[in-house]
């Protein structure tokens, strides 16, 4: 880093007095905010078409949010009233991250315009003023006070943020309620992006990236966080109440159909979390319990192409039948595997999910008996059709018509709460501790006396009928089940590598961390179509880029709540229990 | 439960041998504890003590012998031995680290609690009795040892001494009849070690016995109705604590020498030890 002033600590990477610098993120900002007004090309052919005058679109929207966003964080510091909350400790590191998203986005606009339409002749001043003023407003918040030394400090929280004041109840659950709305605001946002406007979607990564780094170095996550655990119920009801209405404000049928998608993939992934994040077992052909929960339905769907035609069970009865046959080989494949340790569980159950999709494609009728309409899998499955209510056809509801899509995605909903009500309710309580302890520590696990092949056995059991539960929606969704997608590792999303990919990058053992962590993997390829033929690898650098920065995944389970948490209450640094005296005594041994 | 007058036995090894290939590290070894008793159990590094308490406790299986719980021989499954009534610490602490104080304690309770899956998933009034039920009684046994102001804290962040006596009360939770105790005052200054004393006859005052290894003299010889030497592999002497500190193949094979690793030679109260160590200091 190239200090031009070291003589004074307080100073900035940049040497200007702190009011100047102050000022000059504000004057940056409002430059930026009024950029996004005015044209930034000529030609209506880059997406979004950032030509007029007084309404933004497009990109042109997300540099406008992400200046307000500055010229808010910048208020913070003139010790605007009224904004105090937003940033506690009137901290640099957001104003900094907020800066650099205005930057960010601007500039990626601008050479994306150029780059696209061929020369930097395309670009309208508009787009040079958004480039100079976000410019400037970054310039300025380098110029602010140092947080420290390395740059480290300039990306990460601070320590010194105050306990929020206390807000009357309905204060909070009102702030709950905002922040969800918010939520769900930014998730359509960018569900509805374009698919062919990979470079608006682009953007909105920059910005969401940025945007909520600069609130999580705030301290307006915590806060969230801890309004959140006071409120447990109120939230999660707050949460599913958002995703509801998700087809309500996103309302077309593409849409649609990529949120019921993502709800199955996440609801599957939520499913392997049990085994993998609580229980530890790695599970590597788990994409194969969702295939049989699929096969399962399509079979007893009333389907013509199906083996048993005729049969045609009520729903109730094909969530049974789907989750009871998960079950059965959940049960079947662990069994002999789950009695030895290590990685002979990942190795079987690696050959469990190739041995499904092989035996799928071959039971045709030609190379074995008939049962599965091999590599043509079985298509026409009838819409659900529950209490009347039929799934395939438009409905009505208070002035918004829900179509196919939206019918399923609600329908997905209610599995997904299932879903998180059966982890959250079994984790928390007498097998939910077995699993984590057999995570933690399988040998002190057993001689604490619990059964760990039993409880294991359970776990790996339970993941496959949640998997094989969504796999019965699933396959009424689609229309058809066929044996390609449920492979180990493969360019379209429910695969194993992509279910682990979400549980591990949205991080182990949360509720959170796998639906986020799926919505993500799934929504990429999906908006930004040059990266399918590289998301695997693209995979692959995004876990190995995790695991060196953020080992726990993006959401932290209670591990790291819990240790902000003791440093809020109780100070307890200065250990009595370790004098010096006791160095090198413990020894190794069983 | 044997009928007799006599004192009745908790735990009865008989034979017990382990052997790994060639090396055996415990030769047929017969210990019994009373109940009400303490025992000590004392040897040398490598005499194979933690590897007779991993037979005990079902971790091993033993080569031969047989382990029997207030008459009925034990099956070697740990969870089945815990389930009997015989709960144990490890010399080289393993708590369950990104768990809570208060959640390893529950865990400790497995075998004590019935609840399975469908009556976590249902939350019925049972469920919650049980757990409730759970909780005060974990709360009680933090209150025992003295850690239940950091019910809350993850275990991985206690100190060392703390960590310790989780260890034991997550252990207790199981509500045993035997303790084994594996070096529980390794790594602790001296008035921790004291207060583990303490601990220890406090819990023998619950009516569980406890049979403690340990390589702190003073602590094993005040604390143990009884003591065993174990060198090698086999049971060389077992006895009051004066006949053990009297013996002299113990102190040739162990006293004697300056036990290198014990955890506070110089606190220790074995006079000849501390002479032996200030002696060595000058002649260096
Ligand atoms: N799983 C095993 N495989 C092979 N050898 C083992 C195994 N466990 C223990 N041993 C050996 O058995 C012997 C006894 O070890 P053990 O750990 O029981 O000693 P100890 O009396 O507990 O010693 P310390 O006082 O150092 O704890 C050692 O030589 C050790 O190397
Ligand atoms: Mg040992």
């Amino acid at each position: 880093m190239a200090t031009t002033d070291t003589t004074t600590p307080p100073r900035g990477l940049v040497a200007l007095p702190a009011t100047a610098a102050r000022a000059l993120v504000a004057i940056g900002a409002v430059a930026t905010i009024a950029s996004t007004f005015m044209s930034w090309t000529y030609t209506s052919d880059f997406p979004g078409d950032l030509t007029y005058y007084g309404s933004p679109a497009g990109l042109q929207i997300l540099d406008l949010v992400a200046g307000v966003l500055t010229l808010l964080f910048a208020l913070t510091l003139f010790g605007v009233r009224g904004l105090g909350w937003l940033n506690p400790a009137t901290a640099i590191q957001p104003v900094l991250l907020a800066a650099t998203s205005a930057f960010a986005v601007s500039w990626f606009s601008a050479i994306a315009i150029a780059v696209d339409l061929k020369g930097l002749v395309a670009l309208d001043p508009g787009a040079y003023i958004a480039a100079v003023g976000s410019a400037i407003a970054l310039v300025g918040a380098l110029a602010l006070p140092k947080p420290g030394d390395t740059f480290k400090d300039y990306v990460t929280k601070p320590d010194n943020i105050p306990p929020a004041a206390k807000l009357p109840a309905w204060g909070q659950r009102l702030v709950i309620t905002a922040a969800t709305a918010l939520a769900l605001i930014v998730f359509a946002y960018g569900v509805g992006v374009d698919p062919d406007a990979s470079e608006t979607f682009l953007g909105y990564i920059l910005l969401v990236v940025f945007g909520t780094w600069s609130l999580f170095t705030a301290g307006l996550f915590d806060r969230f966080a801890q309004l959140n655990a006071g409120h447990k119920g109120f939230a999660t009801s707050m949460a599913f109440l958002a995703a509801a209405l998700f087809p309500f404000v996103e309302n077309n049928e593409h849409n649609s159909n990529l949120g019921v998608n993502i709800l199955v993939v996440a609801t599957v992934a939520l499913g392997l979390n049990i085994v993998v994040g609580l229980t530890g077992l790695l599970d590597l052909g788990y994409v194969a319990f969702l295939g049989v929960g699929a096969y399962a339905a399509a079979l007893v769907s009333g389907s013509e192409f199906s083996r048993f035609s005729g049969v045609q069970f009520p729903f109730w009865a094909a969530m049974l039948t789907g989750m009871l046959a998960s079950l059965v080989f959940g049960v079947l494949i662990g069994a002999p595997t789950l009695r030895l340790r290590g990685d002979y569980l990942a190795i079987v159950t690696l050959g469990f999910g190739e041995i499904f999709r092989i035996t799928v494609n071959n039971l045709d009728g030609t190379s074995g008996p008939n049962l599965t309409n091999g590599p043509n899998g079985i298509s026409m499955i009838p819409d659900l059709n529950i209490f009347g209510f039929n799934f395939g056809s438009n409905h009505d509801i208070g002035g918004f018509s829900l179509g196919r899509f939206a019918n399923y995605f609600l329908l997905m909903l209610l599995i997904t709460a299932i879903v998180v009500l059966v982890f959250t309710r079994a984790a928390d309580s007498r097998i939910g501790r077995s699993w984590i302890a057999i995570r933690e520590d399988e040998t002190a696990a057993t001689a604490m006396g619990i059964n760990g092949f039993r409880v294991k056995l359970i776990a790996f059991a339970l993941g496959a009928s949640l998997a094989g539960l969504a796999g019965t929606v699933s396959a009424h969704v689609g229309y058809s089940v066929n044996p390609a997608p449920y492979q180990f590792a493969g360019s379209v999303p429910p695969n194993s590598a992509f279910l682990l990919a979400a549980v591990v990058l949205g991080g182990m053992g949360t509720v959170n961390g796998p639906i986020l962590g799926a919505t993500l993997l799934y929504m990429l390829p999906e908006k930004l179509s040059f990266l399918k033929e590289y998301q695997l690898l693209a995979f692959g650098v995004a876990l190995v880029l995790l695991m060196r920065f953020r080992p726990e995944g993006i959401i932290a389970n209670r591990r790291r709540q819990l240790e902000f948490h003791e440093s809020d209450d109780t100070v307890h640094i200065p250990e009595q229990g370790l004098p010096d005296s006791t160095v090198g005594v413990t020894k190794a041994g069983a | 439960m044997t009928t007799t007058t006599a004192p009745s036995p908790v735990l009865e090894a008989t034979g017990v041998t382990m052997r790994f290939g060639g090396l055996t590290a415990v030769r047929n070894v017969d210990l019994t504890v009373n109940a009400g008793e303490i025992v000590g159990l004392i040897g040398p590094n490598g005499a194979g003590k933690t590897t007779f308490f991993n037979c005990l406790t079902g971790l091993y299986v033993p080569t031969e012998g047989k382990v029997a719980y207030k008459g009925t021989v034990l099956p070697p499954k740990p969870h089945l031995v815990t389930d009997a009534g015989i709960a144990r610490t490890f010399q080289n602490i393993r708590l369950f680290a990104n768990m809570t104080v208060l959640e390893n304690v529950l865990v400790g309770r497995h075998t004590r609690t019935k609840e399975g899956l469908w009556s976590a998933i249902l939350r019925g009034p049972g469920f919650r009795k049980a757990e409730a039920a759970s909780r005060e009684r974990a709360m009680e046994l933090l209150e025992f040892i003295g850690l239940a102001h950091k019910a809350d804290h993850l275990s991985r962040n206690l100190p060392y001494g703390e960590q310790r006596k989780l260890e034991i009360a997550r252990a207790m939770a199981s509500e045993p009849g035997l303790l084994l105790l594996d070096e529980p005052t390794a790594g602790m200054n001296p008035q921790e070690t004291r207060a583990t004393e303490d601990l220890v006859f406090a819990i023998r005052d619950r009516g569980i016995a406890v049979l403690v290894i340990e390589h702190d003299m003073r602590f094993i010889f005040n604390l143990s109705d009884r003591v065993a030497c174990l060198v090698q592999g086999e049971k060389l002497v077992e006895g009051t604590s004066e006949v053990v500190q009297g013996d002299e193949r113990v102190i040739a094979a162990y006293l004697g020498e300056p036990f290198e690793g014990a955890p506070e030679d110089t606190a220790a109260a074995a006079v000849e030890a501390a002479e032996a160590h200030a002696t060595e200091g000058d002649d260096q």
